[in-house]
């Protein structure tokens, strides 16, 4: 359990969010700022985006996210230093992305 | 009435599955069923993961496209130049359109260097090479030959690609033929994945994090390339990280099939759209979508294609009898892992469920142990050849292993 968005929230041992339901933009805030991020518009249209994706059954990838006229690849480093795909999937509740072992 | 037309668009694993288990409901209902396919050869494309180390001949791995499809299926040697949906019919490259009823979309995935600026220029097939395709993996077998020194980095561009596990064994083979070639300890392995670790679920990654250790294989993490200097020899990520190499061994971005795109029934990689238990596209009900062409969240393995063929068969029968159709495809897999060393492991899941320890394929009794080394799982592998082009092709079950996943004999 962690404490995110003023709740106590089921998370996994990566931190990512176990029930979707339990997710709202005061845990992504909560999420963000573990990850020393502060979300500004240009984080939430991703985020909102993935949400989107991901609710249609859309598995996402940098290169889709690159094409999606959204963001283009640079300033999706920019704004997800390290890991953008993983780090924003975590910001919007969602699983990380992952192979098959 | 007039007679239904069933056409199915690509004569690899799953196209071949599907024509072979079409042969009978095709009789009962009296459909006429098609084949097309540009290339005239099947590959046993798992047998590339071992070709490059001087496993297999040549004849072990390439066979006829023809001998493993049916009678009473027609078979047309052609390329597919659109698939125009709206008319219900396909351009083919040399003969006449053919209108259909019903299209099974089975044109699967290949690798494209072209995506990455730099990997296809006139470096590619010397020091950067692939393994996902026969002729590479040929040219790859003979540079290893002479390969003494150096750093070695194994890649993935970006996911999804076809067993998405290869890359990880081709790093185990590699570590375990240098060292029978007594050059190990002049070769430096790397292993550079856009993923946050080899192994990314957990009980995978407990159980077999150690491997990597042991190997002495370096894993480069988070590593999303942008570009590649072949120059200078170096990989280069969105983010400027920069990792060298003396033999790149890559797996370039991988996509469906040009006339996917071509046809506007891709997404951004030319992946179909599709159901992820039906297996219907999204977009066209009288289309499904088989094999590695789906964008559904499933390994693109030929052991998914083979647990899709009977939901497939039962959607066709149903849709053309005009019922509804059943959602039970569970994005079962199941794959033989080669560890080096003639060892290998086992995994099994799906949709749902991580791959778990137990035995396998019958509880208790195994014979195979789930997600732990052993000689035997290495074997299962080599059994596994023959399997495929006698029984699996056929379209016919695996004794103890249902298209389904079960969970008996594992531990959660």
């Amino acid at each position: 359990m962690a404490n995110l968005g003023g709740k106590e929230v089921e998370v996994n041992e990566g931190g990512y969010v176990m029930h979707p339901e339990d997710w709202d933009k005061a845990v992504a805030g909560d999420l963000a700022k573990e990850l020393g991020i502060n979300l500004t518009d240009a984080h939430w249209k991703v985020v909102d985006y993935l949400r989107e994706q991901h609710g249609q059954g859309i598995e996402m990838s940098i290169r889709k996210l690159g094409k999606s006229g959204i963001v283009d690849i640079k300033t999706l480093y920019e704004l997800f230093p390290g890991g953008p795909l993983k780090y924003a999937a975590k910001i919007a509740g969602l699983h990380r992305p992952t192979s098959c072992v | 009435m007039k007679q239904k037309h069933i056409l199915i668009l690509g004569a690899g694993t799953a196209g071949t599955i599907v024509a072979n288990k079409l042969v009978t409901p095709a009789k009962k209902y009296d459909w006429k069923v098609t084949i097309v396919d540009q290339c005239d050869k099947h590959y046993y494309q798992p047998g590339f993961l071992m070709y490059p180390f001087g496993r297999y001949d040549e004849k072990d791995l390439v066979r006829d496209e023809r001998d493993f499809l049916p009678q009473g299926v027609e078979y047309l040697h052609d390329g597919i130049s659109r698939i125009d949906a709206e008319h219900q019919r396909v351009e083919l490259m040399h003969g006449d359109a053919i209108e259909y009823d019903l299209l099974v979309i089975a044109t699967g995935s290949r690798v494209n260097p072209k995506e990455t600026p730099g990997m296809d220029d006139g470096e590619w097939g010397k020091s950067i090479m692939t393994f996902y395709e026969f002729e590479a993996a040929k040219a790859l077998r003979e540079i290893l030959k002479n390969f003494n020194q150096g750093i070695f980095v194994v890649h993935i561009s970006e996911m999804p690609i076809k067993c998405p596990v290869a890359p990880l064994e081709f790093s185990f083979l590699a570590d375990d033929y240098f060292k029978k070639r007594g050059v190990r300890e002049q070769i430096t392995i790397k292993y550079v994945t856009p993923l946050d670790g080899a192994f990314t679920k957990p009980k995978a990654s407990k159980s077999l994090g150690h491997l990597l250790t042991e190997k002495n294989i370096e894993i480069i993490p988070d590593f999303n390339v942008e570009r590649i200097d072949s120059k200078a020899k170096k990989l280069i990520s969105y983010d400027g990280k920069e990792v060298g190499y003396d033999l790149l061994i890559t797996v370039p971005v991988t996509k469906g099939d040009d006339v996917i795109g071509r046809s506007n029934l891709g997404d951004e990689l030319n992946f179909v759209p599709t159901d992820h238990h039906t297996l219907q596209s999204k977009a066209h009900k009288n289309i499904f979508v088989m094999g590695d062409a789906t964008d559904v969240p499933a390994s693109k393995a030929g052991s998914v294609a083979h647990f899709q063929a009977d939901t497939l068969v039962d959607n066709i029968i149903r849709y053309l009898q005009g019922q509804e159709l059943v959602a039970n495809f569970d994005g079962h897999a199941n794959c033989f892992i080669e560890t080096g060393g003639q060892k290998g492991l086992v995994i099994d899941f799906n949709y749902e469920i991580e791959p778990l320890e137990g035995n396998f394929p019958f509880p208790v009794i195994g014979p195979l142990r789930l997600l732990r080394e052993g000689r035997l799982n290495h074997v299962g592998k080599l059994i596994f050849r023959w399997m495929y082009w006698h029984i699996i092709l056929r379209g016919w079950p695996i004794p103890g292993i249902s298209n389904k996943m079960s969970m008996l004999g594992k531990k959660k």
